[in-house]
């Protein structure tokens, strides 16, 4: 293990409130030191910091890294490198992999390739469900035990409302968060939001109330349980409605958002470009509003990537035969800033929504800059500008929906665990 | 959609009515009416696109469109190469590698039916420079030479179109038809666009199209000039869109009766083919109203009208040209 010094950064920590100029020093994996100026630590190896920020390590609660079963369009090694090049320290990756994550081999598959990657963590979710056909319990306790800190029905709502609350009722029993997509499938086989654009293009539209429907359910099933309980990817504003007055009845309850619905629209898809093929679909300006207040307000707690690296001919033909999702690991951190200078959120809050809160739901104990707390940090230079192009991204999926955006922020070093896992000459 | 034109604002490919300038519309018109003389001779005939090859690709069923498709082609002295395809084959990959294959054939035009609204528009972005493609219907979006056969034969009728209010009846929500006829006649200056369906056949927010929306024949009815009903798909009658046929033609069906509410010279239009006492009676359907089968026959004409366009061949007088 090397010893690190990052000097002279702005230290920023969305838990403590930490918001100084000072040193951290790292070793053996951990923060040995924090803040100040650090003379008595000698290191293998120092990091200027001068004009940058010293931030945790980012979190991405959805990551798909297409391993196992989809190596065709990413896998867990470039997956993790780009991650490492964007900030991204912790990859959260849902259980919907081929085969699905039901079984504790699977989980330990994936952790033994994410070790050997070992340039982010991969924390795998198990399956609500065996094979995600939302009939059978998995084994929950044998998956939290192979290093599942959470189950979740992975894009694959259960339909069935008892089979639900009883997945709810077990997963409490091991003091498992369970994360939801809210969806009704029924009300969900378009491929854009409801509305004027889709009503233009003649494609299938998803109304607000496919959201709606299947929150509303999951809502009342989930109340007459103990679970905790996150939904994932809300999209709309009355999604937004619903959630808000759920939340003073049950702190139990939270839910994200991925950062391209905070940004873009469904007009963005005005001319059939299938980037802006996604699942949620984007909706309208007003949704797009609503969702930035909620975060503001923190309604919605946690921003994720909603990661979904595609290969060139998964996206390649009409709108709605081309798979739905987006690249975003590149784009995350950015973005995040990015609603800072929107004066959306300040920058610590920001920061919290792809850090300290996700650790606390998944119970991770990254995600924060503490005396002895792991050495997952970022230094980011804000002033950096960078066009994203298939050339800048760094995940095999370059289905970025922002293409030709340019950003003013990036990551210039990343540590995991106290191992530079990114630094400039790899930018 | 910009794809569509070229700088100068001219016709690279014909993909839909929508945000056409009026003028350009008109020219479409035009140009058409030029060639309804080459039907209507003995040696029907042109040589504009002499030497130059024509695909119909047809990734859907069609016998109508692609028939008169395949005659204003061949009366343009094109060759016609028509290509049936099984849709269950038609992955984005394979999509594109077929196009690559058959341009590699020295194809000039293709004209192309698909399942999927965009497809037409994908395939022009994926064509090479100096080859069309006409849009002969994708998925719920477009189908615009049907929507100019039937400004055409509207504008044949009728004249001017300030003055008309037309009425759309039918399965709006899942109509490319309805789409593009709704574009071409806002764009050709129509008084009122009205479309009148149950609830479960209108798309969100149709009114954003520009037209005025009604439950109910009858109101949408009154005081109309032209009347178009569309055809009803059998397969919308499952997935809980419809509860039947007959309930559906006691409400929405056209019938000589129902039309009283209509101009006295209101004429009828179907874009076919027609199911008989379903969207139409027959009696309505074979009578004085029908312009239905001038609609076909106007078809060739508006074909061989956007296919010189678009090769940017423009006749001067194709009467003569024979």
């Amino acid at each position: 293990m090397s010893r690190i010094l990052i000097r002279n950064g702005r230290l920023i920590d969305p838990e403590s409130g930490l918001d100084e100029v000072g040193d951290v020093a790292v070793a053996d994996g951990r923060i040995v030191q924090l803040g100040g100026p650090i003379d008595d630590f000698t290191p293998d190896e120092s990091v200027d910091a001068t004009d940058r920020w010293v931030i945790p390590g980012l979190i991405d609660l959805s990551a798909r890294l297409r391993e196992p079963g989809g190596t065709r369009k990413a896998d867990i090694v470039s997956e993790t490198r780009a991650a490492a090049a964007a900030g991204i320290t912790t990859l959260v990756m849902p259980p919907d992999t081929h085969p699905v994550m039901d079984s504790p081999s699977v989980v330990e598959q994936v952790v033994r390739r994410a070790d050997h990657a070992a340039s982010a963590r991969v924390v795998p979710l198990g399956a609500l469900t065996l094979g995600l056909a939302g009939e059978q319990l998995s084994g929950m306790a044998g998956l939290a035990a192979a290093g599942c800190p959470a189950v979740a029905d992975g894009g694959h709502p259960i339909r069935d409302s008892l089979v639900l609350q009883r997945a709810l009722d077990y997963a409490c029993t091991f003091a498992l968060p369970v994360l939801l997509t809210p969806v009704d499938t029924d009300l969900a086989t378009g491929c854009l939001n409801e509305g004027p654009t889709a009503t233009r293009l003649g494609l299938p539209g998803v109304p607000a109330a496919a959201e709606t429907a299947g929150l509303g359910r999951q809502l009342a099933v989930a109340g007459g349980t103990r679970a905790r309980v996150h939904f994932g990817r809300l999209s709309s504003a009355e999604g937004v409605r619903l959630l808000t007055g759920e939340l003073g009845e049950n702190r139990h309850l939270t839910a994200d958002v991925a950062i391209h619905q905070l940004f873009l629209t469904d007009q963005d898809a005005m001319e059939y470009d299938a980037r802006f093929h996604l699942d949620p679909p984007l909706r309208d300006i007003v949704d797009r509003q609503a969702l930035r207040q909620a975060v503001a307000d923190r309604v919605i707690r946690i921003i994720c990537s909603d990661h979904q690296p595609h290969d060139q001919d998964a996206k390649d033909g009409p709108f709605a035969s081309t798979a739905p999702g987006a690249s975003g690991l590149d784009t995350l951190l950015p973005l995040v800033l990015r609603l800072v200078e929107d004066g959306i959120l300040t920058l610590p809050r920001a920061l919290a929504t792809v850090t300290v809160e996700p650790a606390r739901l998944l119970g991770l104990e990254v995600g924060r800059m503490a005396v002895g707390g792991a050495a997952d940090l970022t230094v980011v230079d804000p002033v950096a500008p960078w066009f994203c192009t298939r050339e800048t991204l760094r995940s095999r999926g370059h289905n970025s929906p922002f293409l030709g955006w340019e950003f003013s922020a990036r990551a210039t070093h990343t540590l995991v665990a106290g191992r530079l896992v990114h630094r400039p000459d790899e930018a | 959609m910009s794809v569509q034109l070229n700088e100068r604002g001219e016709l690279r490919h014909f993909l839909t009515t929508e945000g056409l300038d009026p003028r350009l519309l008109t020219r479409i018109l035009d140009t058409a009416e030029s060639f309804a003389g080459v039907i209507g001779k003995s040696v029907k005939t042109v040589p504009l696109l002499r030497g130059r090859t024509v695909v119909n690709l047809f990734f859907e069923s069609s016998t109508r469109t692609r028939t008169t498709f395949e005659l204003a082609a061949k009366r343009l002295s094109a060759d016609v190469l028509n290509i049936a395809v099984d849709t269950t084959t038609t992955k984005g990959e394979s999509l594109l590698d077929m196009l690559r294959n058959l341009q590699a054939m020295q194809a000039d035009m293709f004209v192309i039916r698909h399942d999927q609204s965009g497809a037409a528009e994908y395939f022009a972005r994926h064509v090479n420079p100096g080859v069309a493609v006409l849009n002969a219907g994708d998925g719920w979006h477009a189908h615009p030479t049907q929507a100019m056969l039937d400004a055409y034969t509207i504008r044949q009728h009728k004249g001017a179109f300030e003055p008309l209010r037309i009425a759309i009846v039918g399965d709006i929500r899942h109509s490319r038809v309805a789409r593009s006829q709704i574009h071409a006649l806002n764009g050709l200056g129509a008084g009122e666009v009205r479309v009148i369906a149950p609830n479960t056949l209108l798309p969100a927010d149709v009114d954003t199209l520009g037209t005025h929306v009604y439950n109910d024949l009858e109101a949408g009815l009154r005081d109309v000039d032209v009347v178009i009903a569309l055809r009803l798909q059998h397969e919308r009658m499952q997935g809980a869109l419809l509860p039947g046929e007959s309930e559906y033609f006691r409400h929405y069906g056209l019938t000589e009766s129902r039309l009283r509410a209509a101009h006295p010279e209101a004429i009828v239009m179907h874009p076919g083919p027609i199911n008989r006492g379903v969207e139409i009676d027959s009696e309505l359907a074979d009578g004085p109203r029908s312009v239905i089968l001038d609609q076909v026959t106007n078809g060739i004409a508006i074909r061989m009208a956007v296919m010189t366009m678009v090769l940017g061949v423009q006749p001067d007088n194709p009467r003569e040209a024979s």
